[in-house]
């Protein structure tokens, strides 16, 4: 059975990162206020989640779980704006980012709950939500790269769009090369991790189990769903936002206009800000 | 008639002043390279297999152009395209473009700093002056 822990347990773990950090500060490495600030914030989000999963097992109420999801959609959504190097309007990234993550993590959730899982009822929050945060977590850190690199490659190579664009090619055409580059790099920490499950690290869901009491064989299925469900969600996800972003710097006469999406300064040059 | 945008800039080709490249060599960026309009322009033969790196500000401008007219447009936009070309690559470059719009029926606006360059390649030139358009008399 699951061995409980104490908070004394806790504790011996914390005092690790505490002298980490005091390694950090001796020697001058200016990690230490960051790894503080993100560890008390583990600690305090998950004590919070862990009181509000107590509360929801309780009261199964379907609304609850909406807006627990709802919730958890739009704080994804922003960490991979936050993610981006080159900030994107407000409104537009926001959409694009939340649009991605719905299509892919809450479509496959919702599928796997309900074929696979087949829970009384289906949205049971057991079920529910760490299915669902995993694959946001996961499909969220795939969409960031690949928004990333995809802003990043189209911004620097514009002339070489615009060049293909003034070759006759279409705006999809123009962009696919670099599209292709944005795939490959949103999809490598998913690939990552399938090709080294088992021989490399035991993730995360399996390891919980097991550490529970579940028999390795039942824990491993659990897992390979999982994995299937996060890689196939991710490769979504990162489509669309890839489709989503290509669709949206360019305008209705096909012509690259980065300022429909990124925020651009005002006191940059005269050529960027032609681009209207 | 409704054009999509690219099938437009097909057949109203823009050739800006400096041409971009994405293929690590330059024959990627062909159909084809004919070796008789290689000769044309006197770019070597083997060039469709040089690294885009090796070339020369003056071979790219020639090369731009070959690229642009694949497409075969009925308008050439033309930038200042002969900028980086010595004296003699101008000739062969205004000869190519001569001969390309006889052939094709087609018809160029060619933008440049070198008036006597105007006065060879253009039946009407106009200026640039104090914003508005000032016709001059070939």
């Amino acid at each position: 059975m699951l061995i409980e822990l104490s908070t004394l347990d806790l504790s011996l773990a914390a005092i690790l990162v505490l002298l980490l950090g005091l390694l950090s500060w001796r020697m001058s490495l200016g990690i230490t206020a960051q790894l503080y600030i993100a560890a008390l914030r583990t600690t305090v989000q998950l004590l919070l989640i862990g009181l509000v999963l107590k509360t929801l097992f309780e009261n199964t109420h379907i609304v609850f779980i909406i807006i627990i999801a709802t919730v958890m959609l739009s704080v994804a959504g922003w960490e991979i704006l936050s993610r981006q190097q080159r900030k994107l309007k407000l409104w537009w990234g926001l959409g694009i980012s939340t649009g991605s993550l719905f299509v892919s993590s809450f479509l496959i959730t919702l599928l796997c709950l309900t074929t696979v899982i087949n829970a009384e009822p289906w949205y049971h929050p057991q079920y529910a939500i760490p299915l669902l945060g995993m694959l946001l977590g996961n499909t969220m850190t795939g969409i960031a790269l690949g928004m990333d690199r995809l802003v990043q490659t189209a911004w620097q190579q514009r002339p070489a769009i615009e060049q293909r664009l003034m070759l006759g090619q279409t705006a999809d055409n123009a962009i696919s090369d670099i599209r292709r580059e944005a795939m490959r790099a949103g999809m490598i920490p998913i690939i990552n991790s399938m090709a080294a499950a088992g021989l490399v690290s035991l993730p995360g869901l399996m390891t919980g189990q097991i550490l529970a009491g579940a028999a390795p064989v039942e824990a491993v299925k659990y897992q390979i769903l999982i994995m299937f469900m996060i890689s196939s969600g991710t490769g979504l996800g990162v489509i669309s936002v890839l489709w989503l972003i290509s669709k949206r710097i360019f305008d209705e006469r096909e012509r690259l206009c980065f300022k429909r999406l990124l925020k651009i300064e005002k006191n940059l040059s005269e050529e960027i800000r032609k681009q209207k | 008639m409704q054009l999509k945008a690219n099938e437009w800039r097909k057949k109203v080709a823009l050739l800006s002043a400096e041409t971009h490249w994405w293929f690590d060599s330059v024959g990627e960026h062909f159909k084809a390279l004919s070796s008789e309009n290689l000769q044309l322009l006197d770019l070597p033969e083997d060039i469709s297999t040089w690294a885009v790196t090796r070339l020369s500000s003056g071979e790219k401008q020639r090369l731009g152009l070959l690229r642009l007219l694949e497409n075969m447009p009925d308008v050439l936009l033309l930038d200042e395209p002969t900028a980086n070309l010595d004296k003699q690559n101008v000739n062969l470059f205004e000869k190519f473009v001569d001969n390309y719009l006889l052939a094709n029926s087609a018809c160029a606006i060619w933008v440049s700093h070198d008036a006597e360059q105007l006065k060879r390649v253009s039946a009407l030139q106009y200026e640039i002056i104090s914003g508005g358009l000032v016709s001059h008399v070939n």
